[in-house]
């Protein structure tokens, strides 16, 4: 006896895996494959390294990864600087107005940030109105913010609100008895922030970190607009794919090879690094904002509104700038709808399109997630571990570069891909799944299995215990992911700017096509529109998940 | 209808780990049946292969004389409570109870009265349109139970299902239980690691550890006549001495390090020969006497006086340390570092091999040891 040897389930979930893992191969793997085979041809059709080692040892070409390598690594760190103490401030102390704040801060993080750029080139740039007027007033030159310092200043900015978003989530998991022990022992105030708060957060502060790093490092649109001689690799690898000066398929495929072998090594180190600071915690009693006194209570509140108020003006400016009257390329006295009527009359498909193509793309990107999210939780086996990481390959890869991959490998039959909105959506959904695959995992995990169990002890086969109990109950969680993935697609820039054609523009696109002509005005009207977008999409996203919590 | 469930032989493994090795079972129809054992003695695991959540590496489980290894979940008609209760917190309490019979295809006014008659069974009906999370711990629990029973199943499997209540709403809710289970007159396997519970609602007990079953019977037959040693801790409290056997002139005694002994006459014919064993004798199995010197000489340490009963906790002149169990008396308690002398039931200790593997008295009765000797 004892024979009896359970045979593997073959099962609907199964199916799925195979489903999911084909879409990757073919979505995924053969575009990676086709970009490294790209790389490695010579200018003459056989195999060569030949590119990789003239972009090492032309400097013209190196200095753009040193360059792109300083900008983001300074980023990195002064949005750990401006964020970190700004969360704490936020979450120990009462702040006046915190709510409004706290929504000017995420809307800073969520507008696409060559649009800040192209708004501090208005109020700083070598005409721009801060700059001029300062000028008039002292005689004095404010200093150039072309080039390294203005796109670290657009950056850190733009990704500041991010750093301060995970960290305030962190502190808010932190139990107040764990101050109020180091209190007791006599370790306080900026003692305990440094030895106490800051290691308690660091798990999140390297998660944080990596992801500031990533979105500053593929980051196109910003060093195009405000960086001139400062060349960043991204730039590059544009110019040498669609620059108006020659274009080199093999090279560009060849500094997207280097692009992901680096961000690769920044995400094994930051594996390793938080692999050393592993814990969780759960706070039972939350931490209590305390009221704080005299002088620092008017510092954290100078500091809170300052910061912000600085991340948030080139939003107001352009809104402001949507509304002046507009003569060619130049703005003048008067203000009205002038601008908004024109630019979406030259760019009648760019709204339709943002809705079509953005939501094609969010509804396959929720539900291949929830899928995914389910078999990684609920069916560990080695197909879905392979799935699983996969999914998370898109994290590591900048924008511009999936852009490419997918040019290569479906700008021939049987898949002619190229310039059809399908690549779009397809971009779209490889870009956005890794995030909300994690969004969707950890509600999972958040369920408990015997929920399902019950279901199943109760007559349901395993799909319909998956649709009748488990989908809803994830659905909270589901929905507000899906809204921030929305607002990230329709502000999307470095992968559609390769993929689009006259077709297929969407907002972002049009504002950066309005940008580049110098039409100043249609850019800020659409800006606005699509500011607009952002804050309704935040608004229904509080109303469903009924916090003023973010996490992306 | 109710069934009676047959396990034979099942195996469970993890990999190369065995967690069960070789149970076999037979819970009779409308028996409220417990596993009980410490944490990791497989307990839960057999529950679940009876549920059909875990799969079987070896062995039959039988429903009456139906085999059920390959029969899907969703299909053994079961129910089950679970220690977090499982509650669907999308749905309103009666949408939960009524979740089972919509998926049996119950009509709609079949459902609306099994619904309501459970509700109304469990004292819950109050409470039919809320929210799950506006509920106590108490109140789900029997939202849980409700949802389980009105499916009207062959056998309810309930896994740790108090654990997460306060002590007072234990107490309360295993009655309830209890009392439903008579009513219904169900089959139900009952998982606990809480001694007394085991006690307060089971017919049986398997005491289980390491994947075994150490000892199958009645609350009675396990208290005071374990198996083992490991039984006798593990129900209940218990002192462990260390003594002599001694067999002279066709009579056995007992003989204490400090010479105190007594006559036993329910020693196992075969065992009676010479040696150490290990006596158990829990605390109110001791007689204290303070005037007459006769018994084991111990000193008291401390004393907790618990209204019912006062507890001693004494040290032996051997240094063993033991704990008494008196009912409180209207006198005084008997003073720290005092004197007393301790002598014992001996119709009621049990007495172990040194090595505590078996129980030497007559009168220990393991069904575990019946089904395995079949």
């Amino acid at each position: 006896m004892n024979k009896v040897k359970q045979k593997k389930v073959v099962d609907i979930w199964t199916l799925m895996s195979l489903v999911i893992l084909g879409l990757y191969v073919l979505f995924l793997l053969f575009p990676l494959y086709a970009l490294l085979k790209s790389a490695v041809i010579g200018e003459s059709g056989g195999f060569s390294f030949e590119w990789f080692v003239k972009f090492f040892s032309l400097k013209y070409y190196s200095q753009t990864l040193i360059n792109s390598f300083n900008v983001t690594v300074m980023t990195t760190l002064l949005s750990l600087i401006l964020g970190i103490p700004l969360a704490y401030f936020y979450n120990m102390y009462e702040i006046k107005f915190k709510g409004f704040l706290q929504i000017l801060i995420i809307l800073c993080s969520m507008s696409a940030p060559f649009i800040g750029a192209y708004a501090w080139i208005q109020l700083l740039g070598r005409s721009g109105i801060v700059t001029v007027f300062i000028k008039n007033i002292t005689g004095i030159t404010v200093p150039n913010i072309y080039g390294f310092n203005g796109i670290l200043l657009v950056l850190t900015l733009q990704l500041f609100p991010l750093v301060f978003l995970y960290v305030s989530g962190a502190l808010k998991n932190i139990d107040n008895s764990l101050l109020e022990a180091s209190d007791n022992m006599g370790c306080t105030g900026i003692n305990r922030f440094f030895k106490v708060v800051i290691p308690l957060c660091m798990p999140t502060i390297l998660a944080a970190a990596l992801l500031v790093f990533m979105r500053a490092f593929a980051d196109f649109g910003t060093p195009l607009l405000i960086g001139e001689g400062f060349r960043v690799f991204p730039v590059e690898i544009y110019v040498q794919f669609l620059g108006e000066t020659g274009t080199n398929y093999n090279f560009a495929a060849a500094i997207s090879v280097i692009a992901i072998l680096i961000t690769a090594v920044i995400f094994l180190f930051q594996k390793f690094l938080s692999s050393r600071f592993a814990f969780t915690m759960n706070a039972l009693h939350p931490i209590e904002k305390k009221k704080a006194k005299g002088l620092f209570n008017v510092f954290i509140h100078l500091y809170s509104y300052l910061i912000v108020g600085i991340a948030f003006l080139p939003q107001i400016y352009i809104a402001y700038q949507s509304f002046q009257n507009t003569s060619g390329k130049l703005f003048k006295a008067g203000y009205s709808f002038d601008s908004y009527t024109a630019a979406l009359k030259r760019m009648s498909k760019a709204i339709p399109n943002t809705f079509i193509i953005g939501g094609l793309a969010l509804v396959m990107v929720i539900i291949l997630a929830v899928f995914i999210a389910y078999l990684v939780v609920r069916r560990k086996n080695t197909m879905n571990t392979a799935i699983d990481t996969m999914s998370m390959l898109p994290y590591i890869i900048p924008g511009s570069v999936v852009g490419i991959a997918l040019v290569m490998a479906f700008n021939k039959k049987p898949l002619a891909l190229t310039g059809t909105a399908a690549i779009m959506v397809i971009a779209l959904i490889i870009r956005r799944l890794p995030y909300t695959i994690r969004s969707s995992v950890a509600t999972l995990q958040q369920i408990p299995l015997t929920v399902e169990e019950a279901a199943i002890s109760l007559g349901c086969s395993k799909l319909s215990a998956f649709f009748k109990v488990t989908v809803p109950m994830m659905a909270n969680g589901i929905i507000s992911g899906a809204i921030l993935s929305w607002v990230t697609i329709i502000t999307e820039l470095s992968t559609a700017i390769i993929l689009y054609n006259t077709r297929t523009v969407t907002l972002t696109l049009a504002i950066y096509t309005f940008v580049t002509r110098g039409n100043y005005g249609y850019a800020a009207a659409l800006a606005t529109i699509l500011s607009g977008f952002t804050v309704i999409s935040l608004l229904i996203f509080m109303k469903v998940s009924k916090s003023k919590d973010i996490t992306l | 209808m109710s069934v009676n469930i047959k396990i034979k032989n099942a195996i469970k493994r993890y990999g190369t780990n065995t967690v069960i090795s070789d149970i076999s079972l037979d819970i009779k129809e409308g028996e409220f049946f417990t596993l009980l054992g410490p944490s990791g003695c497989g307990k839960t695991t057999l529950l679940r292969m009876i549920a059909g959540f875990n799969t079987i590496e070896g062995g039959d489980f039988f429903f009456n004389d139906k085999r059920i290894n390959a029969i899907d979940p969703s299909k053994r008609n079961i129910g089950m409570v679970f220690q977090n209760y499982a509650i669907f917190p999308h749905l309103t309490v009666k949408q939960n109870v009524a979740f089972g019979l919509k998926n049996r295809k119950y009509s709609k006014e079949d459902t609306e009265r099994e619904t309501l008659k459970f509700l109304e069974l469990m004292q819950i009906e109050q409470y039919k349109d809320r929210m799950p999370d506006k509920l106590s711990g108490g109140q789900q629990q029997r939202v849980a139970l409700a949802r389980s029973l009105v499916i009207q199943p062959d056998v309810l499997l309930m896994d740790e299902p108090l654990s997460n209540l306060d002590a007072k709403l234990r107490v309360e809710m295993r009655s309830v239980i209890k009392e439903i289970q008579n009513r219904v007159g169900i089959t139900t396997v009952y998982v606990t690691h809480d001694q007394e519970e085991a006690m307060a609602v089971s017919d049986r007990i398997a005491v289980m550890k390491d994947g075994v079953i150490q000892h199958l019977g009645t609350p009675k037959d396990i208290y005071q006549r374990p198996t083992n040693l490991f039984v006798s801790t593990f129900i209940g409290r218990t002192n462990l001495i260390e003594a002599k056997l001694v067999c002279e002139n066709n009579k056995t005694f007992v003989e204490f390090s400090s010479g105190y002994h007594v006559e036993m006459k329910n020693v196992l014919e075969t065992e009676k020969q010479s040696r150490k064993v290990t006596v158990s004798i829990r605390p109110e199995e001791f007689t204290i006497s303070t005037e007459t010197k006769e018994g084991i000489k111990a000193v008291v340490d401390s004393s907790i006086f618990l209204g019912l009963n006062t507890h001693y906790f004494v040290h032996l002149s051997s240094g063993e340390k033991v704990e008494i169990i008196q009912e409180s008396k209207i006198d005084s308690i008997i003073p720290v570092s005092s004197e007393i002398y301790l002598t014992v039931k001996e119709e009621k200790i049990n007495l172990f091999t040194e090595d505590g593997t078996r129980n030497i008295l007559q009168g220990v009765r393991n069904d575990n040891e019946l089904s395995v000797g079949e």
